[in-house]
């Protein structure tokens, strides 16, 4: 596993040296500091270790830090929620690149949703005991024409991170789109979704916007 | 304790050869054999006053990615489904996912839907299955076929809005008979009238159309469109069947409710004009996500798939309320029949029991059979 880090212009780099604490068998691990939480998430493969063990990481916004990271069973099944959710829609491949720790991109624009505050965190709601989660993204403008391949992306990074048994809602915030009923209603036609899926460009667009990008 | 189950189980389960990027027809299962077991004489007595239950009698496993539809032959044993995966029994012919199945009333012909636009005709050869026509004209994805009662026409439907009328002439032949426009939206399914060339269509405009050819000259007209102002449903309709008589209808929506019409078609048979449908009564509550699926039952149950990966059994109830007509009740509902959404219910057409076919996201197709416990 790569990792790379490229400095960015706004913010201070922070140098850190910590253990590695593997938290599930399939999906994620992650590295806390003292208020900073990094979590990286691979495909769906094991990660055995790190190969570089003092990443340098770059220090985004106060995050949250989980409370029971004292769990250091890594074989515990731990309940999905909201940050977990929120993480998977940030991290793609466990890259720690400064620009694009955070994915998914925004189409048009070479960042991430989250820095354009399409998702945060209070977006997404999730009920890991009902396999339910609900994720409601802002377009930046009220015409987007993007916002069907930014909802397709949503759709798609959950569909690949998250257990088969979940049933995934995408939604526009209410008030921030001129046809919010229109794009809600294709974006939760599961026909609609797997023949969009089955169009060879809309696949490639939204492969761009869930890659990471390595610069 | 349930009763004794004695199950003549699958004489052979074809299971294709995996090629290289074929989507397309997979698992035809021939499912023979007769079940022993006590008769109940009061079976189609009140089925509300027994304790039932749905057994799982069968697991087909053998798609390996969401199975969309199940159909079973009218006339044999065989339960063909569909389905998004790469495999094929089949040569050649679909290129994307196979949508939809459907059986003519001969059960020797299986028309398949695909994603790819075109729907392709299968003739039952007894070892295997041959290709002998491939209808085009859809601009995309074709959603459903169906058949007419005397296997005379063939309808599609498609995202394209559009629903097609082919006429199914001698020699392998079909030919374009009609092209109805008149939905705004993509069509969901199509279905014909059990007894007469009525066709009905559902969409995703929420709406229900039925097309008639009044001078039966073959100029099909949308005589009839079931929507909210007619307390029609307030979202994509998925799914419509008929009862046995076709006096009744129900209608499957992703507005979480089932509803019930009916209309006097005593009055279409002896030629007096069209009978128009009106609601009869809604269902609603059972399900808390789409439901994709709906199939009246020749006994009259009626099965319901869904996005909470349950199904549902409606039965009419004895009360008949002479003012508000008659109303349905919850039969069973089994909950996580599925692991995933439920896309197709299908009755099994046998008479010695009641068998429900169940198709899912999860790539499994079950088999159930309806029981009564004592």
């Amino acid at each position: 596993m790569n990792w790379r880090i490229t400095p960015a212009s706004s913010s201070s780099i922070k140098l850190l040296s910590l253990p590695l604490i593997e938290l599930r068998q399939s999906r994620y691990f992650y590295f806390s500091l003292e208020n900073l939480l990094v979590v990286c998430v691979r495909g769906k493969r094991m990660v055995s270790g790190l190969i570089n063990e003092n990443p340098t990481v770059y220090e985004r916004k106060e995050r949250r830090v989980r409370t029971d990271s004292t769990n250091t069973d890594e074989f515990s099944v731990e309940p999905i929620d909201q940050l977990e959710i929120f993480d998977i829609l940030f991290f793609d491949f466990a890259i720690v690149n400064i620009h694009h720790i955070r994915d998914i991109r925004d189409p048009e624009h070479p960042y991430s949703l989250e820095q354009l505050k399409v998702l945060t965190e209070d977006s997404v709601e999730v009920d890991d005991h009902k396999s339910y989660v609900r994720v409601t993204f802002t377009p930046t403008v009220e015409h987007c024409s993007m916002a069907t391949i930014i909802g397709l992306s949503v759709r798609v990074k959950l569909m690949r991170s998250l257990p088969p048994r979940y049933k995934i809602d995408i939604r526009v915030a209410p008030g921030s789109h001129a046809t919010e009923a229109a794009l809600n209603k294709q974006l939760n036609d599961k026909e609609r979704v797997a023949a969009a899926l089955e169009n060879p460009n809309l696949v490639e667009m939204v492969d761009e916007c869930l890659s990471p990008s390595f610069e | 304790m349930i009763n004794n189950l004695r199950v003549g189980l699958m004489e052979e389960i074809n299971f294709p050869q995996l090629p290289d990027n074929q989507t397309g027809l997979s698992v035809i299962v021939r499912f023979r054999g007769e079940r022993e077991r006590e008769r109940d004489e009061g079976r189609r007595m009140d089925l509300m006053e027994k304790n039932m239950e749905l057994i799982e009698v069968q697991k087909l496993e053998g798609h390996t990615d969401r199975v969309w539809n199940a159909a079973w032959n009218p006339v044999s044993p065989i339960l063909a489904s569909c389905s998004g995966d790469n495999t094929t029994v089949l040569e050649e012919t679909h290129t994307r996912t196979v949508r939809s199945c459907s059986w003519s009333p001969s059960g020797k012909l299986l028309a398949t839907a695909s994603f790819d636009g075109t729907t392709a005709i299968w003739e039952d050869l007894g070892d295997e299955f041959e290709c002998i026509s491939t209808l085009e004209g859809h601009e995309n994805e074709v959603k459903s076929v169906s058949w007419n009662a005397s296997g005379s026409y063939l309808a599609t439907c498609s995202r394209d809005k559009s629903v097609w009328i082919w006429e199914v002439l001698g020699g392998n032949e079909y030919d374009c008979a009609s092209v109805l426009n008149g939905h705004t939206q993509d069509v969901k399914m199509v279905l014909w009238h059990p007894t007469m060339d009525v066709l009905f269509s559902c969409s995703y405009d929420n709406t229900i159309k039925v097309w008639w050819s009044e001078d039966d000259d073959g100029d099909y007209q949308c005589v009839q469109t079931l929507d909210e102002s007619t307390n029609g449903h307030s979202s994509t309709v998925w799914a419509i069947s008929f009862n046995a008589a076709g006096d009744k209808m129900v209608t499957c929506s992703d507005d979480l409710t089932l509803k019930i019409w009916r209309a006097d078609i005593s009055m279409m048979h002896s030629g007096e004009g069209y009978a128009p449908w009106t609601h009869v009564c809604t269902l609603s509550g059972y399900h808390d996500r789409t439901i994709f699926s709906t199939h009246w039952s020749s006994d009259d149950i009626i099965a319901s798939g869904a996005g909470d990966d349950a199904i549902g059994l409606f039965v009419e109830s004895k009360q008949h309320d002479s003012v508000n007509g008659p109303s349905f009740n919850l039969l069973l509902k089994k909950e996580k029949a599925h692991e995933m959404d439920i896309n197709s219910v299908q009755w099994s057409p046998s008479k010695e029991n009641r068998l429900l076919a169940s198709a899912s996201d999860d790539g499994m197709v079950k088999i159930w059979q309806l029981e009564t416990i004592p």
